[in-house]
């Protein structure tokens, strides 16, 4: 394809939304399906204007659940399709996933979040985690990027369609309303220009040749009549998605090796975060920073190691306790307190996060 | 060595995966074959796609020699839809039930057919959800008993019977093709199978073919009164026959 949508690399000062579209047009993919909801809106905006040009093909279809099943159509036929949707939307999203996770159908995500349950706001929250890692009606084998800003929604994006199309799992970029909206500089980029090679994409149905005569044909089903064999099916997928995992955790990490205090956050609070924990850190004060970024596969080794040192853990998550959750499981078996500074549906700024580490280090200092 | 001598069937009709798994008496296996002959006759096995609903109609993911994906509940059609934008070169089938086509999957069949898209859907008719053991459907006839109408469809309360086709009809433009045929005359099913795919294949448009059927099992009926059934009640309430715009059309 010489119609390139970027040509090496070039600084921008755009929206995510806009990342995102651009993120997607540069990794090649060829359709996309939406819904409209606010506030992932805007992806299908740019991409409708530019997909013209670079003959991508999209459609506004009637819900998020035709959104979905004709993503999974398009993939079926060979093609990198993705969509994007938020709150309501996904969970009306879990459906078509629920069957993509069955069948190891590579189906690329754009979560924006906003507040929940229901419509709640139109803008942002982190309340979407635990249904962006586990919905649907099965074990959540599913990749999930959190991100936490621009450059992350474009540079993710691309990656996520590398992901799912090698590893066949469901895979999703975990943003919010406050990414997708606001605008900062961030370098977008041809994949080739950077040395990423695309993952090359085939048709898992209707390929050349005539079934029956020249090839067997494809039979796919999500359904399964003995309870058997559904057990060797998960067994199987639960083998692959742990086997794979370590190819595809990522994380950040700094200042754990001495921290008595380590605070957890992901997406754009962790930017909050990092700057709460380098103030602490010029006070002197032992603060250490962990951010997942693949919220699923969990970074487990890196986090229980990143904690071995420290006395407290403070999660601070734009939500009730979702990711504070996922922490307890991945912590399981030690014995390190952990405290949440829980703000469903609000932003968090450094200097919060800020004041309620030193009122966690004060309150030991008293106790000690 | 003796081989059993067999019918002549359909090239993709698939030999392993026979005898098939429908009850006896049932109708999709009749609907199924005149599709497969229709295919055969049109030639397009190496272009065509199956997608099969939930319900009965899931038991024919493995039917033909043909690929084919069997989807959740009412998402057969915007499955096949993604599959043929995404391959224009492909003739996509959906294939589903009254429930999953008027009721579960009803605002994607609706949407397919305003939009015109290039597919067909062919939807059997059996009044009731067989599969799960016989609930009322859109398409349940009036005081006739099901699971969750023991004491028969009230309309009062549930309204009467969904005429699908006429619906498709009334909304889709004058290039897309709607009939309803009926298992009892499978020469005339076939022929509507036939011409659906002809109006998908020339690109013409969306193709929507209604097949009434029998269900035996649920309708808890012996051979005879299950003919009855199907070319007295069924025939009465639903008109068979070819259903072209109107004069009058607004498309």
């Amino acid at each position: 394809m010489t119609n390139k949508p970027i040509e090496g690399e070039m600084r921008v000062f755009m929206t995510g939304n806009e990342a995102v579209c651009w993120a997607a047009l540069a990794a090649g993919a060829e359709f996309m399906y939406g819904y409209p909801i606010t506030p992932q809106n805007e992806i299908m905006h740019c991409w409708n204007r530019m997909a013209p040009k670079y003959h991508r093909g999209f459609l506004q279809t009637e819900d998020e659940l035709s959104a979905g099943f004709c993503c999974i159509g398009g993939i079926l036929g060979g093609k990198r399709v993705f969509t994007g949707t938020a709150g309501p939307g996904t969970v009306l999203m879990q459906e078509p996933l629920a069957m993509a996770e069955m069948m190891r159908i590579p189906m690329v995500t754009v979560i924006c979040q906003r507040g929940g349950p229901s419509t709640a706001t139109v803008i942002y929250s982190q309340q979407e985690t635990t249904l962006t890692c586990f919905g649907g009606n099965g074990e959540g084998y599913r990749i999930v990027y959190s991100t936490a800003g621009q450059q992350d929604l474009f540079d993710y994006t691309i990656k996520a369609f590398n992901t799912a199309w090698k590893y066949r799992f469901p895979t999703f970029i975990l943003g919010d309303g406050y990414q997708s909206k606001m605008r900062e500089t961030l370098t977008i980029y041809d994949p080739e220009a950077r040395g990423i090679q695309m993952v090359e994409t085939q048709p898992l149905m209707g390929s050349v040749g005539m079934p029956g005569r020249d090839r067997e044909p494809v039979h796919l089903r999500n359904t399964y009549n003995m309870e058997d064999e559904l057990y060797e099916v998960i067994k199987e997928m639960d083998e692959d998605f742990w086997r794979i995992a370590p190819e595809i955790i990522e994380y950040q990490a700094f200042g754990n090796d001495d921290a008595e205090l380590v605070i957890i956050s992901h997406g754009i609070v962790s930017r909050a975060a990092k700057g709460a924990v380098e103030y602490l850190r010029q006070k002197g004060l032992k603060v250490g920073y962990f951010r997942p970024i693949t919220l699923r596969p969990f970074p487990r080794e890196a986090l229980r190691d990143g904690v071995k040192k420290a006395k407290k853990i403070l999660v601070a998550e734009s939500a009730m306790g979702q990711l504070e959750g996922i922490i307890k499981e991945e912590l399981y078996g030690l014995t390190i307190p952990i405290e949440g500074y829980f703000r469903p549906g609000e932003g968090i700024t450094v200097e919060e996060i800020a004041e309620e580490a030193q009122k966690i280090i004060s309150k030991r200092e008293v106790l000690n | 060595m003796i081989t059993t001598p067999q019918p002549a069937m359909p090239i993709v009709w698939r030999s392993e995966t026979k005898p098939h798994k429908f009850c006896p008496g049932c109708g999709h296996p009749l609907v199924l074959k005149v599709l497969g002959e229709a295919i055969e006759e049109l030639k397009i096995e190496e272009k065509t796609i199956f997608g099969c609903d939930i319900g009965c109609s899931l038991l024919a993911w493995d039917f033909f020699n043909l690929d084919t994906v069997q989807t959740h509940h009412g998402r057969t059609t915007p499955v096949i839809v993604g599959l043929h934008r995404a391959r224009p070169d492909l003739i996509g089938i959906a294939y589903m039930g009254d429930g999953g086509g008027y009721a579960i999957g009803s605002q994607h069949l609706v949407n397919a057919a305003t939009r015109n898209e290039k597919i067909l859907v062919i939807l059997v008719n059996n009044t009731q959800y067989a599969m799960t053991g016989g609930q009322m459907a859109p398409t349940t006839l009036p005081n006739q008993k099901t699971e969750t109408s023991p004491y028969g469809r009230d309309p009062e309360n549930t309204g009467k019977p969904t005429l699908g086709p006429e619906m498709i009809r009334a909304i889709a433009p004058n290039e897309a093709y709607v009939a309803r045929g009926t298992v009892a005359r499978l020469p005339q099913l076939k022929r509507y199978i036939k011409k659906g795919l002809e109006n998908v294949i020339s690109g013409k448009g969306f193709a929507f073919i209604e097949a009434l059927s029998l269900c035996p099992t649920n309708w808890r009926t012996n051979a005879e009164e299950t003919w009855r059934f199907l070319e007295k009640d069924m025939h009465r309430n639903f008109p068979v026959g070819e259903l072209n715009p109107s004069k009058e059309g607004v498309n």
